[in-house]
């Protein structure tokens, strides 16, 4: 990692720097959640009579439930009426990359995402999701070269109905929880990834997420198998507009692993945080869950979460297989008036399962910022084994920080260790660095890199510098 | 009467009333207290629900039992308000070192029963005592004493707890303790009895420099059911608190450690200590922790750390290539495991009658 | 006498000793060299008893009873003592409490008196004196903040409180200084008598040049490769164990 680390003037960001917008001829379903709403989703898509079953399922599960109270999180109430569940460039799909409006080339130019593979990050494949719906997949050649499947889900659904039919909703159902149940009713696009046996996945794949329009909602759904030995890492990235109103994300990510199995799975989380007032942002409610269905398969979920006004997410590892491995890696900064409420579950079934959660808080301004985590071992995980460790640290005396764990142990042979700590910069770290003449915010800058460091190792290179420069960015004005 | 709380609430999600709640209470017997243990200072003992005279010393500091008002958010206590007859009410006046009380609570009837004794304890400024309770029964009843403590400045409670309640009775102990500045609560309860029991301290640090101590040792087996639950509040700056808590459970024993650290806003300087260790003897024994930590303040110290397991193989191992023999060598690892939290027991009186009453555990089947 | 004939064992589904023969005569020292991972401390665990380990084949008489079947304590009691190569921390075990405790139960199952705890600390002071040990050690809970040599001077405060017949010591010379070494040495040599013999397994000579051997074994692969008088460990010393199993 030392080579990725940052010099304090690459550390001096600037602020939010993505939240311009792109002027772009738009198609708009009307406002508002209704089951027609559902069902314009559906025809728009021309989807099998199935899946508008599963989505139509999924919306009478939405009206059945209520929002979930239990987070520590506050926001006036989400009037689901008020917003757009359907947003795309009115533009027929570009067939390829060629095709694809100029417009949006540039946006994600600008965010650093060229789509364009000659000029492309190296070993990188990214589906690009604009709004509602994906805009361009590339690499996809080199992939299938590998048997590797990379495209949109809405292409899935048609190309390999199988697949998505057998593994859709496998691991997070639609009645799961209240923002799992909209998404199902609603999703319009996302990624889906299928390695095939044996496979290892030539290159990393990515799915860059751009919320653009309007009081419109992103309800992306990613659906990824790694069946027998095979391997992927895949990276997801997220960006919004900066806009006075609140935003809605509500995705939903399933991963499986069968026998001996790997998924990566690391998140660059920096949706529009909202103004130092607190004004703007987006809600971020994510079901995120992966199963390790098969023996020895292995699912690591990285994230570092520095945006959104609310950040609501959990990703988990159902451990299955025997000997299968769970891993979070988590670091989540908030400042202003920024709220995250986020953790894992780990869920021990099958023997001698192991996982490690690592979970690195940094809450400043008027912020909190809560770690909430669940492990459980049931009966037959003989031989399982937990080690849990959350940190804390606190920047500034308004702002909280909230450790929630949950240890539920059912097995004899098993071990559980969870740690946490709440402290915050030590004055005398503070005063080494400036006396070596960093400022007071490269310092804090390079000190919470350090603490996040051991998170910050299991992201793939490009991203680690990526949310090096992000992290201190977020922090901006936080000190002095 | 007042609804008991149910699982669905997040402080109760470990543990189930419900087979309380199926309970039919009758007329409070009368009863007849057995033998009581030899001690050197003075005694007060409660019979099912009741102060009894005749075994009781008069106390110093002692008022008369007075029904009370509730307000705070807790179920139990209402319960508890609407039903008590009769409590300990203790006022010792600042500057007095009232040495050590016993305390003795015993239920036991033929029928299903509820005592809910209300227990108010003030200490004046730089006052001292050491309370030590005794809490037995014979048979099927529901003990459901509230406790409220205040401490004023520089005050020290010392306070230890020996729960011993008859195999098929519900407990639910509410302890709620304000400390001023200066002031030290320290607490010790050992769980060893009750069909269900729930241990549940309020501790609020209201004053710089005030402290506490929370120890708590579970040791459940059969189908025994032990929670202990603890909430401190840090309301003041340069306070500090540590919450050490270790279970040992056998057969189909549910331990529960529920605690949390509040810090509020301008207290800083905290130094808040959570500890929860669990040892697992069976295959069907579980353990379920919950350590939250709830920080407003940037200038802290605060840990929390769990462990759940066996006992260690290698450890055995080591013991018996030594020449002591298996169940002598499981003894001496679970009462070293235990070590921790005992040690803030210093008092030989207290210590002698917790280590027999943890001797009994082993011996007994 | 120790008779180890055709010892097989293994950890899990791996072979470690592949025919062990081995005889130490009572009243001898026997020394065991041997290059890392050879098997050395499996053949100290398996001969003490520990769990996990799998004799396949072979028998092991100590005084004519075969061993295999009993109970660590009661290996114990029959005298074999093992020093630990990692001895293991007991947090909350107070260290003169345990060998008090082992002490007792060892003597109990030899028929001999136990001992009240006046006879004990007079005994344990006795003995922590000769190894010039620190009397702190007593109060302290078993191996837990001991340094390396502490933990193995307590190993041998253990040995000579519990009298054994049979000592493996297992690499008790590594994290020694040069005074340690002399005293541990010391302390073996004390017990030596016609009734007392020792496996001491060691990668240096400079024990061996205080605990003089009567006979010297090279452990390779699972197998005693090599026999011989005391000058065969000079010997592994010049050459290294490829040369020495090669001859
Ligand atoms: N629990 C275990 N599981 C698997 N293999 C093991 C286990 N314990 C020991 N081994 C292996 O058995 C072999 C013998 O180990 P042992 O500890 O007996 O070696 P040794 O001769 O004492 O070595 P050293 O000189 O380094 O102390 C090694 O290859 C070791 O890795
Ligand atoms: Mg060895």
């Amino acid at each position: 990692m030392s080579d990725t680390q940052l010099t304090p003037e690459e550390l001096a960001g600037q602020k939010y720097k993505y939240g311009f917008t792109t002027d772009i001829a738009m198609e708009e379903f009307p406002k508002g959640m209704s089951e027609e709403i559902v069902r314009l989703i559906s025809a728009k898509k021309q989807e099998p009579e199935w899946l508008l079953e599963w989505r139509l399922k999924a919306y009478r599960l939405w009206c059945e439930s209520v929002e979930p109270a239990w987070a520590h999180i506050h926001h006036p109430p989400i009037d689901y009426q008020d917003y757009y569940y359907y947003a795309a460039p009115a533009k027929a799909a570009p067939k390829s990359l060629d095709e694809v409006d100029p417009e949006l080339l540039k946006t994600y130019e600008k965010l650093g995402i060229p789509l364009n593979e000659r000029a492309a990050l190296a070993g990188v494949a990214v589906d690009a999701v604009f709004d509602s719906v994906s805009v361009a997949t590339t690499f996809r050649e080199t992939l299938a070269k590998a048997g590797v499947i990379f495209c949109p889900i809405s292409e899935a659904v048609r190309e390999y109905p199988e697949l998505v039919k057998k593994y859709l909703g496998s691991v997070v159902p639609q009645g799961d929880n209240y923002f799992a149940a909209l998404n199902s009713a609603v999703f319009s696009d996302g990624s889906f990834v299928y390695i095939p046996k044996g496979v290892r996945c030539p290159m990393e794949l990515s799915t860059y997420f751009r919320i653009n329009a309007r009081n419109t909602g992103q309800f992306e759904r990613t659906l990824i198998i790694a069946d027998e030995g095979a391997y992927v890492s895949y990276l997801e990235g997220c960006t919004a507009p900066q806009r006075d109103e609140n935003q809605l994300h509500a995705a939903v990510v399933e991963l499986v692993a069968m026998n001996d199995a790997t998924i990566k799975y690391s998140t660059v989380q920096n949706w529009y945080p909202g103004d130092a007032d607190g004004r703007g942002g987006i809600y971020n409610f994510v079901t995120k869950r992966g199963a390790c269905r098969g023996r020895n398969s292995k699912i690591s979920w990285t994230q570092v979460e520095t945006g959104s006004a609310i950040t609501w997410k959990y990703p988990s590892c159902i451990l299955q297989g025997e000997n299968s491995v769970g891993e979070f890696y988590s670091v989540a900064v908030t400042n202003h008036h920024q709220q995250a409420d986020t953790g894992t579950k780990m869920i021990h079934i099958g023997k001698n399962t192991r996982s490690t959660i690592i979970s690195k808080g940094i809450s400043a301004g008027k912020s909190n910022n809560t770690y909430r985590g669940l492990v459980r071992i049931l009966p037959a995980a003989s031989g399982a084994r937990n080690f849990t460790q959350c940190d804390s640290l606190l920047i500034g005396e308004e702002c909280g920080a909230h450790t929630v764990p949950y240890i539920e142990n059912r097995n004899l042979s098993a071990k559980v260790e969870h740690e946490a700590t709440t402290s915050k910069i030590a004055e005398d770290q503070l005063f080494y660095c400036r006396s070596r003449g960093l400022s007071q915010e490269d310092a804090v800058g390079l000190i919470v890199n350090g603490f996040c460091k051991d998170v910050l190792k299991e992201l793939p290179m490009e991203f680690a510098v990526e949310a090096q420069k992000l992290l201190s960015v977020s922090l901006e004005g936080s000190v002095g | 009467m007042t609804a008991l709380p149910t699982k669905k609430l997040e402080a109760w999600r470990y543990t189930d009333l419900r087979a309380l709640e199926r309970l039919s209470f009758g007329e409070v017997p009368a009863a007849a207290v057995p033998d009581l243990p030899a001690f050197a200072g003075p005694r007060v003992v409660f019979a099912n629900g009741r102060m009894s005279q005749a075994l009781s010393a008069r106390l110093d500091h002692a008022q008369d039992f007075a029904p009370v008002q509730e307000h705070g958010p807790q179920s139990l206590a209402h319960i508890n308000a609407e039903q008590a007859q009769d409590g300990l009410t203790l006022s010792v006046p600042a500057g007095v070192d009232a040495g050590a009380l016993l305390m003795v609570s015993y239920n036991a009837g033929e029928m299903p029963f509820a005592a809910h004794l209300r227990h108010r304890i003030t200490l004046g400024a730089n006052a001292r005592l050491m309370l030590i309770e005794l809490v037995k029964g014979d048979g099927v009843y529901w003990h459901n004493p509230v406790t409220d403590i205040s401490l004023h400045d520089g005050a020290v409670l010392t306070h230890i707890r020996l729960q011993q309640e008859s195999a098929e009775a519900f407990n639910t102990t509410l302890i709620r303790a304000n400390i001023a500045a200066g002031a030290g609560y320290e607490h010790f309860t050992a769980t060893i009895g009750a069909k269900l029991s729930r241990t549940e301290l309020h501790v609020s640090l209201l004053g710089e420099q005030a402290r506490t101590d929370l120890n708590a040792a579970q040791l459940l087996r059969g189908e025994q059911h032990g929670d202990f639950t603890a909430v401190v509040r840090h309301a003041a700056p340069n306070c500090a608190s540590r919450q050490t808590v270790k279970s040992v459970l056998a057969d189909e024993a549910h331990g529960v450690f529920q605690g949390r650290v509040e810090v509020a806003k301008g207290a800083q300087k905290t130094d808040g200590y959570q500890m929860s260790r669990a040892l697992l003897l069976s295959d069907h024994a579980t353990m379920d922790i919950k350590p939250e930590l709830e920080i407003f303040a940037d200038d802290v110290k605060c840990s929390h750390g769990a462990t759940i397991g066996a006992l260690d193989a290698e450890q055995l191992f080591y013991l018996r290539s030594r020449g002591i023999d298996e169940p002598e060598a499981r003894a001496m690892l679970i009462h070293a495991f235990l070590e921790e939290a005992f040690a803030p027991v210093t008092d030989e009186a207290a210590h002698g009658l917790l280590i027999e009453a943890i001797g009994k555990w082993w011996t007994t089947p | 006498m120790l008779e180890i004939k055709n010892l097989h064992a293994r950890i899990g589904d791996k072979e470690i000793l592949k025919g062990i023969n081995l005889t130490v005569p009572t009243g001898e020292v026997h020394a065991i060299m041997g290059p890392n991972g050879a098997g050395k401390s499996t053949l100290s665990y398996v001969l003490s008893g520990r769990d996990g380990y799998e004799v396949t084949y072979g028998e092991v008489l100590y005084n004519g009873v075969n061993i295999l079947e009993l109970a660590p304590e009661d290996r114990a009691a029959a005298g074999i003592f093992l020093a630990f190569q990692y001895p293991v921390e007991l947090p909350g075990v107070g260290n003169a409490n345990f060998l008090r405790t082992a002490l007792n139960a060892v003597r109990r199952k030899r028929g001999e008196p136990e001992l009240d705890a006046v006879a004990f600390l007079k005994s344990a002071r006795a003995a922590i004196k000769s190894l010039q040990m620190n009397e702190d050690f007593l109060k302290r809970n078993v191996n837990v903040g001991f340094s390396g040599g502490e933990k193995k001077r307590n190993e041998m405060l253990q040995m000579a409180l519990l009298k054994p017949g049979l000592a493996i010591l297992d690499e008790t010379d590594s994290g020694l200084d040069i005074d340690a070494l002399r005293i541990v040495s010391e302390g073996v040599n004390a017990l030596r008598s016609p009734s007392f013999s020792a496996l001491v397994i060691t990668h240096y000579q400079r024990l061996l040049d205080h605990i003089v051997p009567d006979v010297v074994h090279v452990l390779a692969g699972g197998r005693i490769v090599r026999s011989g008088p005391k000058e065969l460990a000079l010997e592994l010393e010049a050459r290294g164990y490829a040369g020495v199993e090669a001859a």
